[in-house]
């Protein structure tokens, strides 16, 4: 049995939040995945990011596809509901579940294999669909549940456990989501939970489809040396664009910057993005450029970390096909049943 | 120049092959051959209908090809005063406007029966036929003469053909004047020309042919209870009054009608009156699989979520289908089926997806099936299917073909009633998940505690401490937690087959007529085969053949449906696929001797005819018993009646 509940007991000065819960009312069973596993510390920083921002548990849906990404779903936030679907189909199920009630948080959890290979056709779509969700992709590279093969995001030359370099080139899932018209576009470490933890507050308050790549290496079948998704290479490459600060709407803005060095972000809630800027050259408004820089750097072997892309203005899937304020799970007979007086003129016009 | 001959007016030219028709009223075949994309389904539409308007029963059959413009397509109206519409293999009326296709057109029709062409070049009509009366009309002449634009001067050929035939049947002008009115409602601009061609084509046949041929209408007013309808614009109709609020589907023959006539209907009845926004979603998915998995998320998510598709869509939804029977999720799938196996005849009929529905996606998996006969049921299964689907927390598959689904079919009127609440199933609300705590009972997802294998759900967001759960398509205990413990997951798949004993008993039920005697055999069948089943039966019965005849209407199958079995000697499975998939699904579920069951299969793309069934049940019959002993004499011997209904 792999579902290994967790003592309820916690500390009792354990910090509150505005709801007055703690972390561990957001937490869920004991992860069952590696040791030191990358995944992990993205559900602690899902966790902290969900505790900071005082949302209600249950008003969060969880969603994923198969593999070791979509199995964390399961170790975090147990009061939420929670899909965990088939290999490489969590959009659509993500876009079904937002279409019906748009009222709800919808964090999808995917991995490199689930989203770009196995998955990429729907992975393309829900970008283009805007859906209003994180889409987090917890990319460790490889195939962690089967033993480590290579994923349609495994770097070109990175090499496998036994030696062996990958002769083919590698999605850019991040690129990708650029051009397919994602509206918040991140890529993080899970090993770098300051940058990692106020991104996932942002994509949360943001409207519209916010994907965060997160590099999350596996400690099992890829973790070694000659692999470009080891701690050691992602730590050594790494190169922040940004620091995020996400302030929410209620709270007074106290802190103040050097002119030009950061830029402020109002997002769709009333709360407020501070990019602090780490490198010069890098607006995260213009959508070209961005994926200019991103070519150019990944060229020169750097990873990009940080918050690459965001824009406020656009509609999401709800406002592009009009659909009524009141979530539609919650129309009964009334709003939907024309009735019989009406059936009755349709009969008419078909004499 | 012109051919111009018809029956009365050309007896000299007989030859003695030449035979005449004796006058016959409401009882024929007319068959329009024209070419793909010249407009002639409208004008043909507007034939039938001004037929259905008439009150006399009327079946069309648009035969398409795979095409959006140049290849032959044909349009076939059955007229049949006693309502036997089903497809009849022979020609009375042809109305050749296709060069390409003309000689094989020509040989289909009956001997004494018609061809009408287009007369502007002359035609050595004796070189084809000499035993058929050739009705040869100037209608590109005449076109060329009256019209300037060279659109209307093809569009309109089609509609001077159509005033011929007016005459020709004795047809009331008017009936067909009010229709093209009617139809272009709103675009005035388009009536006066059009009533202006069918004009002229009346006009030019009473004044050159002798009108109205011995194949002639006759006003029967015998339809006050029926309407026109294809079975996809039924089924979608049906959707908006089941409160179905998300569509996800990929477009593909023959279903992509049904979701179109979802979109009309709502676009109509479904616009919120305040704020002019939408109570409903239509999702164009990338694939078939993107389609399906929107209807889990949306289904799972509370809202009423149906897909429609054919049989290569099918295939690709089995996955997700699989999902949703073990996670226990309601999805709602029309499958309007046609010629497979793979791509298949995309635009021919056909009943073969029957067991790749019933056993759709890998391991221990099976689904509900409804099995709708005419574009009433279409409408009336469709509300049901959404009722089953919520209650039983699983796929249910409606299995309709392209003849029932894209076909005008003169069907009985649809009726709804208001009182009608539609069916949730098992769903806990927040109040429910207190009042559980408040009685110290615990709630899980997959608890069988009512013991008919149907668990309580929750909507995502119910509560805010109770009734999360993490649905999964991996093995899970009655609280939905992972195991991989074998004692809990065959429990599981148990309760899963105990749910559907619940369901097969209050699915819709078979509907059995028993002849008058005691016959020792019986006929199973389903779908359209409706249609022709009639007439066969009917033809049967002058032959002194007199059988039990049962009609499915869904699965899992309840007891009625073996014991008919049981009671009969040996049973006709009648259906259109190849490999006899109902008789092998019956089997299997019945586990039933094959022999008792004796397979009558029509595959060739067209709809099944009562001649086939006709000729293949009493050639059968013949064989087993050659003296007709097919009737119980014997005093204490009346099993028939057993399963009778």
């Amino acid at each position: 049995m792999s579902y290994i509940a967790k003592s309820k007991f916690h500390h009792p000065k354990l910090p509150v939040n505005d709801l007055g819960l703690t972390r561990r009312d957001y937490e869920g069973p004991l992860s069952t995945l590696c040791a030191g596993c990358g995944h992990d510390s993205i559900s602690a920083a899902i966790i902290q990011a969900c505790h900071e921002v005082s949302i209600e548990p249950h008003k969060i849906a969880k969603l994923s596809g198969i593999g070791c990404s979509s199995k964390t779903p399961t170790y975090y936030l147990d009061k939420s509901h929670g899909f965990n679907s088939v290999h490489g189909r969590m959009p659509s199920i993500a876009t079904g579940a937002n279409v019906a009630n748009k009222d709800l948080l919808y964090i999808g959890m995917s991995g490199d294999g689930d989203s770009a290979s196995i998955g990429l056709g729907q992975f393309s779509h829900v970008v283009r669909r805007k859906l209003n969700m994180v889409y987090i992709v917890a990319n460790n590279g490889t195939y962690g549940l089967t033993k480590g093969q290579n994923s349609a995001m495994t770097d070109f030359g990175s090499k496998n456990k036994k030696g062996v370099e990958n002769p083919f080139e590698a999605i850019d899932i991040v690129s990708l989501a650029l051009q397919l018209g994602a509206t918040f576009v991140a890529r993080s470490f899970s090993g770098d939970k300051d940058q990692l933890v106020p991104l996932l507050k942002a994509a949360m308050a943001h409207n519209g489809f916010a994907l965060i790549d997160c590099l999350s290496p596996c400690v099992t079948f890829n973790n070694h040396v000659g692999s470009t998704k080891s701690y050691d290479y992602v730590r050594d490459h790494n190169e922040a664009l940004n620091r995020t600060d996400f302030v929410p709407m209620k709270e007074e803005i106290v802190t103040h910057y050097e002119p030009g060095s950061s830029r402020e972000v109002c997002l769709h809630d009333g709360s407020m993005l501070h990019l602090h800027k780490l490198d010069d050259e890098y607006d995260t408004s213009d959508r070209v450029a961005a994926l200019h820089y991103l070519q150019r750097k990944q060229g020169e072997g750097k990873v990009l970390t940080g918050l690459l892309y965001v824009n406020t203005d656009t509609p999401d899937l709800h406002e592009i096909a009009n659909t009524v304020d009141k979530p539609l799970n919650q129309l009964v007979e009334v709003d939907l049943c024309p009735g019989n007086a009406t059936l009755q003129n349709i009969n008419e016009s078909l004499r | 120049m012109r051919v111009v001959e018809n029956a009365s007016k050309d007896k000299t030219m007989n030859n003695g092959k030449r035979v005449d028709q004796a006058v016959r009223i409401n009882d024929f075949v007319i068959k329009f051959a024209n070419v793909n994309g010249t407009g002639s389904a409208s004008a043909n539409h507007l034939f039938a209908k001004s037929i259905f308007r008439l009150g006399i029963p009327v079946s069309p059959r648009n035969v398409f090809p795979s095409n959006i413009q140049g290849l032959p397509t044909w349009y076939e109206v059955r007229v049949n005063e006693q309502g036997y519409l089903g497809r009849k293999d022979t020609v009375d009326i042809m109305v050749a406007m296709n060069a390409q296709s003309f000689v094989d057109d020509v040989n289909s029709v009956e001997p004494g029966g018609y061809v009408l062409y287009d007369a502007t070049k002359p035609l050595d009509t004796e070189r084809f036929r000499s035993d058929i009366h050739w009705i040869g009309i100037p209608i590109t002449e005449i076109c060329m003469r009256e019209f300037s634009n060279p659109k209307q001067r093809q569009l309109f050929k089609n509609i001077v053909y159509v005033g011929a035939l007016t005459a020709l049947l004795d047809i009331e002008f008017s009936v067909v004047k009010d229709l093209i009115k009617d139809q272009f409602a709103g675009k005035e601009k388009l009536i006066t020309p059009n009533v202006f061609a069918l004009e002229l084509g009346c006009q030019w046949a009473r004044e050159n042919l002798t009108c109205p041929l011995n194949i002639r209408v006759k006003r029967l007013d015998n339809l006050a209870n029926k309407i026109l309808i294809d079975g996809n614009e039924a089924a979608g109709l049906g959707c908006v009054y089941a409160g179905a609020t998300v569509a996800a589907w990929y477009p593909i023959t023959p279903s992509t009608s049904l979701v179109d006539s979802y979109s009309k209907y709502c676009e109509r009845l479904r616009i919120d009156a305040g704020t002019g926004k939408k109570k409903f979603v239509i999702i164009q998915a990338e694939d078939e699989l993107s389609a399906v998995g929107m209807v889990l998320g949306a289904s799972w998510n509370g809202a009423r979520a149906f897909t429609a598709t054919s049989g290569p869509g099918l295939s690709l939804m089995s996955e997700f289908l699989g999902l949703a029977y073990y996670s226990e999720v309601p999805v709602v799938l029309f499958d309007v089926q046609r010629g497979g196996p793979s791509t298949g005849m995309p635009t021919r009929t056909q009943q073969s997806d029957v067991l790749a529905a019933a056993y759709a996606s890998h391991g221990d998996s099976k689904h509900i099936l409804l099995f709708p006969s005419n574009p009433t049921e279409c409408f009336q299964l469709a509300a049901e299917a959404f009722d089953l689907a919520e209650r039983f927390q699983t796929p249910v598959i409606t299995l309709s073909d392209l003849e029932l689904g894209m076909n005008d079919w003169t069907t009985d009127k649809f009726e709804w009633d208001d009182a009608t609440q539609y069916d949730r199933g098992k769903v806990l609300s927040a109040d429910d998940l207190d009042a559980l705590t408040a009685q110290g009972k615990e709630w899980g997802r997959y608890n069988d505690v009512d013991g008919d294998g149907i668990g309580y759900r929750t909507y995502p967001g119910a509560h805010p401490e109770k009734g999360a759960y993490m649905t999964r398509g991996t093995s899970h205990d009655a609280f939905a937690r992972y195991t991989e413990k074998g004692d809990i997951y065959v429990e599981g798949m148990e309760r899963l087959q105990r749910k559907f004993e619940t369901a097969a008993n209050v699915l819709p039920a078979p509907v059995i007529r028993p002849s008058e005697q005691n016959s020792l055999y019986g006929v199973i069948f389903y779908g359209t085969t409706d249609l022709a089943m009639q007439e066969a039966l009917d033809l049967l019965k002058e032959q002194g053949i007199e059988l039990d005849v049962m009609r499915i209407r869904a699965f899992p199958f309840c007891n009625e449906v073996f014991d008919f079995v049981e009671h009969h000697k040996r049973v006709f499975v009648v259906e259109q696929n190849r490999d006899a998939q109902m008789r092998m699904l019956i089997i299997n579920e019945g586990d039933i001797n094959p022999a008792k069951l004796d397979a009558v299969l029509h595959y060739n793309g067209m709809p099944i005819t009562a001649t086939f069934i006709v000729d293949s049940i009493a050639g059968k019959l013949q064989k087993m018993i050659p003296n007709n002993q097919f009737v119980d004499t014997a005093p204490n011997a009346t099993p028939s009646k057993k399963g009778a209904k």
